[in-house]
């Protein structure tokens, strides 16, 4: 998966350093974006069975293959929970976000 | 070898989208614009364009198919009328702020109701804010030579934002006349094909089409509006090229004819000019300096031009075949507000016409002058051609 990379944000300051064309650069953000989450999945490794299951099924991208296993980007996941409903053997729990 | 032939002015400007290649056509039929993409049609199967026509339900999906295929970096045509251009509305400003440099031939025709299939610009000039370049032509000639530098002028790095090219609703679209139509390799050498660093490529991707926020989106539509201004001054360098290449040009923005020492000077859009123009010259048989300009572009509007070309004039009259209900005719609103900046205070004429095909004669025109040199208070608006009394007040 190609996983966008998360650079310092740029202050603008002037137009020249806008896309001037209507189109510009992609696969950047400049900001972490999880500020919603109220309920946090939880990944429990030795439970996982590596169906990735959890992998196709997240709406916003975050989890992604490591191994055999997952891993989950809390920089960008909005805990909606999909994952744990989801996951046949129990390997995601969501927990209050701390 | 250029050839000449016998065709209208939808001919004439389908033949203008073969010479330019056109990749990727999609259009809707609506009166008087049908025969432009039945002609590119019939050119498409017969194989003599080689290009993708895709046949839409509606205008808005004719727009929304060009501005698709101009993200994967193809030149792309489509054309409308009227309803079908305000159905697509919505589409324009998408096209137009995601700089996607989409040619379309547009068949002035009035707006419903009354409903009516015959012209005035009231389509086109309720639509100047939508971010697109606006040019009007005059004849079938200027109208393939238009279709071609409407591409140079659309893809220029300066540029890229769409063009739409006004053709007056039958007076243009359906009266034939002989048209030198260049070959291809002439048209080849001035437009290449289409090449954009900025397409739908997997291997090379880019963002198009963004949402900006209150942050910077107000400095995105800065970029845009420097980008039309650009056309001013591009669309002279085209016509340049063109000219040298084909043997024919057209200038910039403005046409203009006697006005260096012209008291009385009438201002047009498209075909009826070259009407004006000839009243011009039987005014000067009598003595009378009169004078003509046609605006060949409404987006980006000529200001200094005008303002310069204006400067000597006793009295300067706006022919309009258009009218903003409640207020006045949208060019004499965009001509006043020039000479405002210029510091003029020569006296202005709105000379409403043509409305739904109305026939403005050369003895109208007369009358429009006639009025300028004497001297009557400006009204808002008078109506001109019109056949029964006003007795409503």
């Amino acid at each position: 998966m190609i996983k966008p990379s998360l650079e310092k944000k740029v202050k603008i300051t002037a137009l020249s350093q806008l896309p001037q064309g209507g189109s510009c650069r992609t696969g950047v953000l400049v900001e972490k974006n999880a500020g919603w989450r109220n309920k946090c999945p939880v990944f429990d490794s030795d439970k996982c069975i590596g169906c990735h299951q959890c992998y196709l099924y997240c709406p916003d991208g975050v989890i992604s293959r490591k191994g055999k296993k997952i891993k989950i980007d809390y920089d960008f996941c909005k805990g909606c929970g999909i994952c744990e409903r989801i996951c046949r053997v129990g390997a995601i729990h969501m927990e209050d976000e701390k | 070898m250029s050839e000449t032939r016998f065709i209208s002015g939808d001919e004439a400007f389908a033949q203008g989208i073969r010479l330019a290649r056109a990749l990727v056509i999609s259009a809707y039929p609506i009166t008087p614009q049908t025969i432009v993409v039945e002609r590119l049609a019939e050119m498409v199967e017969e194989g003599q364009l080689d290009s993708r026509f895709i046949h839409v339900e509606s205008e808005h999906s004719a727009m929304m198919a060009a501005m698709g295929a101009s993200a994967v970096g193809a030149r792309t045509f489509t054309a409308t009328s009227s309803q079908g251009l305000l159905y697509m509305a919505e589409c324009l400003s998408y096209v137009s702020g995601g700089r996607f440099p989409i040619v379309m031939m547009n068949a002035n025709r009035a707006t419903a109701l009354p409903w009516s299939i015959y012209g005035d610009h009231r389509d086109s000039l309720s639509l100047l804010d939508c971010g697109w370049i606006q040019i009007y032509v005059e004849d079938a000639q200027e109208a393939l030579d238009m279709a071609v530098q409407a591409y140079a002028l659309a893809e220029a790095e300066e540029i890229r934002l769409p063009v739409m090219v006004n053709l007056d609703g039958f007076i243009l679209t359906h009266t034939y006349e002989p048209v030198d139509i260049p070959d291809q390799e002439t048209i080849d050498a001035f437009l290449p094909g289409r090449d954009t660093w900025d397409r739908l490529d997997p291997e090379n991707p880019v963002s198009m089409a963004v949402t900006v926020g209150p942050e910077l989106n107000e400095e995105i539509n800065i970029l845009h509006h420097k980008a039309s201004i650009n056309a001013l001054d591009t669309i002279k360098k085209v016509d340049d090229k063109y000219r040298k290449i084909t043997g024919r040009g057209y200038g910039g923005a403005l046409r203009t004819y006697l006005t260096e020492d012209a008291d009385y000077i009438l201002i047009s859009l498209g075909s009826i000019s070259g009407l004006i123009r000839e009243e011009a010259d039987r005014l000067r048989d009598e003595g009378i300096r009169a004078g003509a300009v046609s605006i060949r572009m409404m987006r980006p509007f000529p200001r200094d031009e005008l303002i310069r070309v204006l400067k000597g004039a006793r009295a300067v009259g706006v022919i309009d075949k258009d009218i903003s209900f409640g207020y006045e005719g949208t060019v004499y609103t965009n001509v006043n507000s020039a000479l405002m900046q210029g510091r003029s205070h020569i006296p202005t004429y709105d000379f409403v016409g043509g409305i739904g095909g109305r026939d403005i004669s050369l003895a109208d025109i007369e009358e429009c002058f006639k009025d300028m040199m004497s001297g009557r208070p400006e009204e808002s608006v008078k109506f001109i051609g019109t056949e029964v009394e006003d007795d409503i007040g």
